[in-house]
């Protein structure tokens, strides 16, 4: 299992806004994506994940081994912890979601509708759902937005548990999360120089 | 599939908004038609299959922006897009959802809401199978206009505006064979036609619709 | 003709500079012909025998409602020209057409009111070809409302494409369930509107300069616009990269 950036340029709103970004991660590898706000970290995972295409540059990812978080959650209001859990466990073929339950302390809360959830126990249902799809490649952005000290420390186990796994991890967070055998990647320094005159917008000045 | 098929369903009987909305909506569009009209039962019992065909799909109509707007709202369209689900089969059970929660209590209440517009007797029967041969169509048709509007703030107008003409073809031939079965002529022709429409767009229009999401996701 | 040579023209610069030199051969030729065809028309025909002078109408009914359906084609065909090989001057040429081919259609629409009324002594009838063109403009009307409603370029370009491509499917689809819809139990077809069929050369020849006049226009309008789509683009393209910072 291997995800592999080479010279990567990604755009957002069809302006660039990083280029010549490369990386590698092998099995229990993680690497942290730091940077300012705008930089183009949560454009960088959405396009690893191939939500959007990359302007320039190849990924490569194993088929079907990838998961993404974004900021928001996907949750079901109407639904309970264990439903949303549930669904999702489906969508990606597996059974058993109780495991995530436990990872995450949300055994108390199993039944509750998730839209009582205060917004710290929402992110946990969320970072829960990462267990529950069984892929190896974790794209998370800003997975610690809300949680408290012991919730991090609780998603730093989880993590970790995943990368002993054999699993990967590519986080763009900006607290540290204690996760001392990460590689950190600050992204600031990859900043897209305007585009060359052959590019499209290039062909209209 | 099937998770998110039931998913849906659920969502939609637990919110409320689903079942209950489309039906009452219908049931106050037949309520004003006499107001408007007058009361003449040979009047209304004329257009009465016109009418039921028209409030049917107003009442789809509305519906439509819940298809995949709250889904979008959440973050669930972009993980489902990462999902192992390919994007068409997320687009086809949205729109099979919606018609099950929307588009099979419409057809359910119709022959009340006939009764109401004094329908001729023979005309039940033909309502009620054009409908149901119809309103898959109009379920198929409003998730591409929900796709392409999904990611505007004030989506629902223009929605309507997009969906609308493309509603006229289904409207067409569904009116027609209701009317012809009130009138007791034969239906064949508009309901094969009817059939077909259905069938072609719940076959190619779910391509589209899955190339505009992905558009819109990125 | 080596077809290729053709997409160079799909290169914003290029296309400015060749139009620059083409478009006011065309404006031209637009407003001779257009201007000679009217005025044969207008006043140097005989009026019909049945209709009167009111068939001199002819003159600007036909020509706008072929280039109501004429656009529409060539939005499809750019829209096509986008989907395939993503040439940023067709979509914009598909966003450029858009206006003129709704106001051609609602000409068409409003000079066939004008001469329905003497004809049939009605402004308006349900009838199959009225019926195509009224749903025509509201396809327009949908169409530009959703390049409207979106702000990136390129997002809007994919969307409305595949919102041209579906709406022509759906067109075509409409037309013919209107015919079918109005020789259903209602009434038959007691009004045609097929004049061609019959139109003797004395109308013919002029109305042939007319549509030509039409032709001339419309391809003067959507050249004069896509060039305003493409300085409106460069314009933003200029903007994004002063914000960053050049």
């Amino acid at each position: 299992m291997k995800l592999k950036v080479s010279d990567l340029t990604i755009a957002r709103g069809g302006i660039p806004v990083l280029e010549g970004l490369s990386f590698a991660l092998d099995s229990g590898q993680a690497l942290v994506l730091r940077g300012p706000n705008g930089s183009g970290k949560t454009t960088l995972l959405r396009t690893v994940a191939g939500l959007q295409p990359a302007v320039l540059g190849r990924i490569d990812v194993p088929p079907e081994s990838l998961v993404y978080a974004g900021h928001a959650d996907g949750i079901k209001p109407t639904l309970s912890v264990a439903e949303n859990l549930k669904f999702w466990a489906e969508v990606f073929g597996n059974k058993d979601y109780s495991h995530a339950i436990d990872a995450f302390k949300l055994a108390p809360l199993a039944d509750r509708p998730a839209g009582a959830l205060s917004a710290g126990q929402k992110r946990r249902l969320g970072l829960a759902r990462l267990l529950v799809t069984g892929r190896t490649i974790w794209v998370l952005d800003e997975p610690t937005v809300s949680l408290d000290a012991e919730a991090v420390a609780l998603f730093a186990t989880a993590v970790r548990g995943h990368l002993a796994a054999g699993g990967l991890a590519l986080i763009a967070t900006h607290i540290d999360l204690g996760l001392s055998e990460a590689q950190v990647l600050d992204v600031g320094g990859y900043r897209a120089k305007p585009l060359a005159e052959n590019d499209f917008d290039g062909a209209f000045l | 599939m099937i998770a998110l098929l039931l998913r849906d369903i659920r969502l939609a009987m637990r919110a409320g908004g689903g079942f209950g909305l489309g039906v009452s909506f219908f049931l106050i569009v037949v309520v004003l038609v006499p107001f408007g009209v007058g009361p003449q039962s040979v009047l209304l019992a004329k257009i009465a299959p016109g009418m039921l065909w028209l409030g049917a799909l107003l009442a789809c109509l509305l519906s439509l922006d819940r298809i995949l707007a709250l889904d979008w709202e959440d973050g669930s369209l972009d993980l489902l897009a990462t999902s192992p689900l390919p994007m068409e089969g997320v687009v086809s059970v949205k729109a099979l959802a919606h018609w099950v929660t929307t588009g099979l209590p419409l057809v359910a209440v119709t022959p009340v809401l006939g009764l109401l517009l004094s329908l001729p007797e023979a005309g039940y029967k033909w309502l009620i199978i054009s409908l149901f041969v119809g309103t898959p169509a109009l379920s198929v048709i409003g998730t591409f206009g929900a796709a392409l509007t999904v990611g505007l703030k004030r989506g629902g107008l223009l929605l309507s505006l997009l969906v609308l003409p493309l509603y006229v073809p289904t409207l067409i031939f569904g009116a027609e064979v209701a009317r012809r079965g009130a009138d007791g002529f034969d239906t064949t022709t508009p309901l094969l036609m009817l059939a077909g429409i259905t069938c072609g767009t719940i076959a190619l229009l779910p391509f589209a619709s899955a190339a505009v999401l992905r558009v819109n996701l990125r | 003709m080596n077809l290729n040579a053709l997409w160079e023209y799909a290169n914003p610069k290029k296309f400015i500079q060749t139009t620059d030199r083409v478009l006011p051969w065309f404006a031209g030729l637009a407003a001779v012909t257009l201007v000679g065809g009217l005025i044969w028309g207008f006043f140097f025909t005989p009026a019909d025998y049945r209709q009167g002078s009111t068939v001199k109408i002819i003159y600007l009914h036909v020509p706008s409602a072929l280039m109501a359906i004429n656009a529409w084609l060539m939005m499809l065909v750019t829209s096509l020209v986008w989907i395939v090989r993503r040439h940023h001057v067709s979509a914009l040429a598909a966003r450029a057409a858009a206006p003129v081919g709704m106001v051609m259609t609602v000409i068409a629409l409003l000079t066939g009111a004008i001469w329905g009324q003497p004809m049939w002594g009605t402004w308006w009838a349900w009838d199959p070809r009225l019926t195509s063109f009224l749903i025509l403009f509201l396809f327009y009307l949908g169409y530009i409302a959703l390049w409207e409603a979106i702000e990136n370029d390129d997002t809007a370009a994919d969307l409305t494409s595949i919102l041209c491509l579906v709406g022509s499917v759906f067109a075509l689809l409409s037309r013919y369930a209107v015919n079918f819809w109005n020789q259903g139990l209602h009434q038959g077809a007691s009004l045609s509107l097929d004049k061609e069929e019959n139109v003797a050369d004395v109308f013919w020849y002029p109305l042939l300069v007319c549509m030509a006049g039409f032709v001339f226009l419309f391809i003067a309008l959507v050249l004069m616009r896509t060039r305003t789509e493409i300085r409106a683009r460069r314009m933003r393209a200029l903007l994004a990269r002063e914000r960053m910072g050049v």
